[in-house]
């Protein structure tokens, strides 16, 4: 099969290969990428045999590295995150959250029906080398496709003795679970997702414990590592690490998967450089997403996923590189970047967001369960011209119940705003709550003359004050 | 009405095997008994309840959490239609108006006939596809309206039949372990110590 650089794939939509570094991308070309056939036909489940070839704790040092960052949206380095394992508690699992549902994410589904045997073998890499006893592969119940695929090849594998007693012939066993979710956006988060595996309603644990690898699945150490960082194993046990780091930079190496939706010319999936690659090569770049349609100025995008708070033209020079992105008020997140152009109706886009947290709020904290509502109501009133004046502070006044103190948000020339860094403070169990706040709070700051607009201009009458 | 049939029980006492604790299938199980029955009935819920150690109340508390699960029949085609930021943007809203319009049903709705149901639905990973919507959980693209009619057609006269099972069933394929191959659950009771390859040798 030929190569088709910068073209596109129809049995992998939207993703464009481009002439760049491929890490968890380059079966994505041919048809068949996801039969075992194929995979040992390109490599398959030899970063596996490398791994095996040496003790588990040497993988772990290469892992580490390596610095492979977590992609599902914290950004925290696998390998650091497999040693915060207690001394001397056994079993440890390992869970793969599957479960790709921030809004504007689009890669972690690509990953598993595209090429679910690299997935296999990145989990494979990840039990060997932290010693965890039992996987369970969690895939977001409505990816009807992606559990396909996985199953199927979950089947070759263990048919052919890649997965489950002695594999290899080696005294590494290991079981892979195929585990359904069923719809609910909060499961994401690691230890809903735990919850939810216990056969539970899926609400997030109170904190601490921080992390399940000390106290998770059935009380016991726990890894939860998303889709993408996991398939990124195969590639660095073929490799090295010196080689991952050779791409990207020192504090972001490798690649990143990234999915551009929204009012650009070429909206896709691309798998991009980290570190280097700005937001610009990637919104303008012809490479990447050509320019924002018909013509149009840029207004503002999203640059990390639903939860992230905005950017405008003004952001557009920086790299995929958390510690610029962080310090400019937002956040790299899970990758995702949503564009909307001159023609967007702010205060709209912000409220599909805004439905979208305050609907997926589990309840389990006020702030979130009554603030994510309040948000939404009073936008979604203000959206259709029924809102005051007073609506917009009363906004601001909500988001700060969820999140006190100054939310960040980017610097802005025009307005005379400088940046107001990453992260926030928060009231709630999880992100959810202030993920509500997140896009109201952008909209209000950098397009308040919208909102404005929007309202008429009188004070609410107080309830006592009628017919007096 | 409908327990697990014969082959259902069989099957989810496959899944519940593999799980160190036997409420871990829930979620899995619940998925079979709206396969069975195109939604997840009380009498369902009751059984799975006796077969994960649970009360009913308890498998419904779990179920109703997740928005897959139905608790009353729905249309043979569930229509979800995308409206997050993404499909927003390319016009999910007009998207949906139309599909009520040729549908004559809100979001939320049956068509009489049973054929259709029609929901508001949340990201659905495919936001480079704007404005996309699925139909029992299997991707249409970048919708037109026209686009719409043309599925809603090719529903209606069978022809999609094979790709697209009537609601309730996810996939055909599912994971099977070989009893000589599988390693079986490691349940935290059990198992009290470290994994074998960590010798501080390789494995191979
Ligand atoms: C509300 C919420 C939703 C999340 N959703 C996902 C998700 O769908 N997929 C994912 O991998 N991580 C998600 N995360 C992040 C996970 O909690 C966790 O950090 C991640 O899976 C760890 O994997 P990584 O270290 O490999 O990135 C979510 C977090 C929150 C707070
Ligand atoms: S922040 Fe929202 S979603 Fe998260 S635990 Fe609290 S109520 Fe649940
Ligand atoms: S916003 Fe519609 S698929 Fe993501």
């Amino acid at each position: 099969m030929t190569s088709n650089p910068g073209g596109t794939w129809p049995h992998a939509p939207g993703f464009y290969p481009g002439d760049r570094p491929k890490i968890v991308t380059s079966r994505f070309e041919y048809e068949d990428s996801y039969t075992l056939q194929r995979y040992l036909a390109t490599d398959g489940y030899a970063g596996l045999r490398a791994a095996l070839g040496r003790p588990a704790s040497d993988i772990h040092d290469e892992v580490k590295n390596a610095t492979v960052l977590g992609r599902g949206g914290a950004g925290f380095p696998a390998g650091n995150k497999w040693g915060l394992t207690p001394q001397g508690v056994w079993p440890r699992y390992l869970v793969v959250n599957g479960d790709e549902s921030e809004p504007g994410t689009y890669k972690d589904r690509l990953l598993m029906e595209r090429d679910p045997h690299q997935l296999i073998e990145g989990c494979l890499i990840a039990c060997y080398a932290a010693g965890l006893s039992q996987c369970f592969l969690y895939i977001r119940g409505e990816m009807a496709l992606a559990q396909e695929r996985v199953a199927n090849a979950l089947n070759e594998a263990y048919a052919a003795g890649y997965v489950g007693k002695n594999i290899l012939g080696s005294k590494f066993s290991v079981d892979i679970v195929l585990h359904w979710g069923a719809g609910a956006y909060v499961v994401g988060e690691e230890t809903a997702l735990i919850e939810s595996l216990e056969g539970n309603r899926g609400m997030p644990r109170l904190k601490p414990p921080y992390f399940p690898a000390a106290i998770g699945l059935y009380g016991q150490p726990t890894i939860v590592n998303n889709v993408e960082t996991l398939a990124n194993l195969p590639w660095l046990l073929r490799n090295g690490a010196a080689a991952y780091t050779a791409i990207g930079t020192a504090t972001s190496p490798g690649t990143r998967m990234v999915a551009v939706s929204g009012h650009v010319n070429r909206p896709g999936v691309y798998e991009i450089i980290n570190g280097t690659t700005t937001f610009r090569d990637l919104l303008y770049g012809d490479d990447f997403c050509r320019g924002i349609r018909n013509g149009n100025e840029l207004k503002a995008f999203v640059p990390g996923g639903g939860s992230a708070p905005w950017f405008t033209p003004d952001q557009l020079d920086l790299p995929f590189e958390a510690s610029q992105v962080g310090p400019a008020g937002s956040m790299l997140g899970s990758g995702a970047i949503m564009v909307m152009d001159s023609t967007t109706d702010i205060p709209r886009a912000a409220l599909t967001l805004t439905r979208f947290y305050a609907h997926e709020s589990c309840g389990k904290c006020t702030p979130c369960r009554e603030g994510g509502t309040w948000l939404e109501r009073i936008l979604s009133r203000v959206v259709d011209g029924k809102g005051t004046d007073a609506d917009l502070d009363q906004l601001l006044e909500v988001g700060e119940s969820i999140c006190p103190g100054a939310f960040p948000h980017a610097s802005n020339e025009k307005l005379g705003l400088t940046a107001v860094p990453f992260p926030y403070r928060m009231n709630t169990i999880c992100f959810v709550g202030p993920s509500a706040y997140a896009p109201v709070h952008s909209a209000l700051t950098l397009f308040r003359s919208e909102f404005e607009a929007r309202v008429t201009k009188r004070t609410l009458i107080p309830v006592t004050a009628v017919g007096q | 009405m409908a327990r697990l049939n014969e082959d259902n029980v069989r099957l989810a006492r496959e899944i519940i095997g593999r799980y160190p604790k036997p409420r871990s299938a829930t979620i899995p199980l619940l998925h079979l008994a709206q396969e069975q029955d195109g939604y997840v009935t009380n009498e369902a819920m009751a059984h799975i309840g006796e077969l994960v150690g649970a009360t009913s109340a308890e498998v419904y508390g779990t179920a109703s959490f997740y928005e897959m699960f139905k608790f009353e029949p729905v249309g043979k085609y569930l229509i979800n239609i995308c409206g997050t930021m993404s499909c927003a943007l390319m016009g999910a809203e007009e998207l949906m108006h139309h599909a009520e319009e040729r549908l004559g049903i809100h979001m939320g709705g049956t068509t009489p006939d049973g054929m259709f149901t029609l929901e508001r639905a949340e990201c659905q990973a495919a936001c480079t596809e704007a404005p996309c919507l699925q139909v029992n959980y299997r991707y249409r693209f970048r919708v037109t309206p026209q686009n719409f009619d043309d599925l809603v057609n090719q529903l209606s006269s069978g022809q999609l039949t094979e790709e697209i099972p009537q609601h309730g069933t996810l996939t055909v394929t599912r994971q099977h372990i070989p009893a000589d191959r599988g390693v079986g659950a490691v349940d935290p009771e059990l198992v009290t110590e470290g994994p074998a390859w960590l010798d501080g040798k390789a494995a191979l």
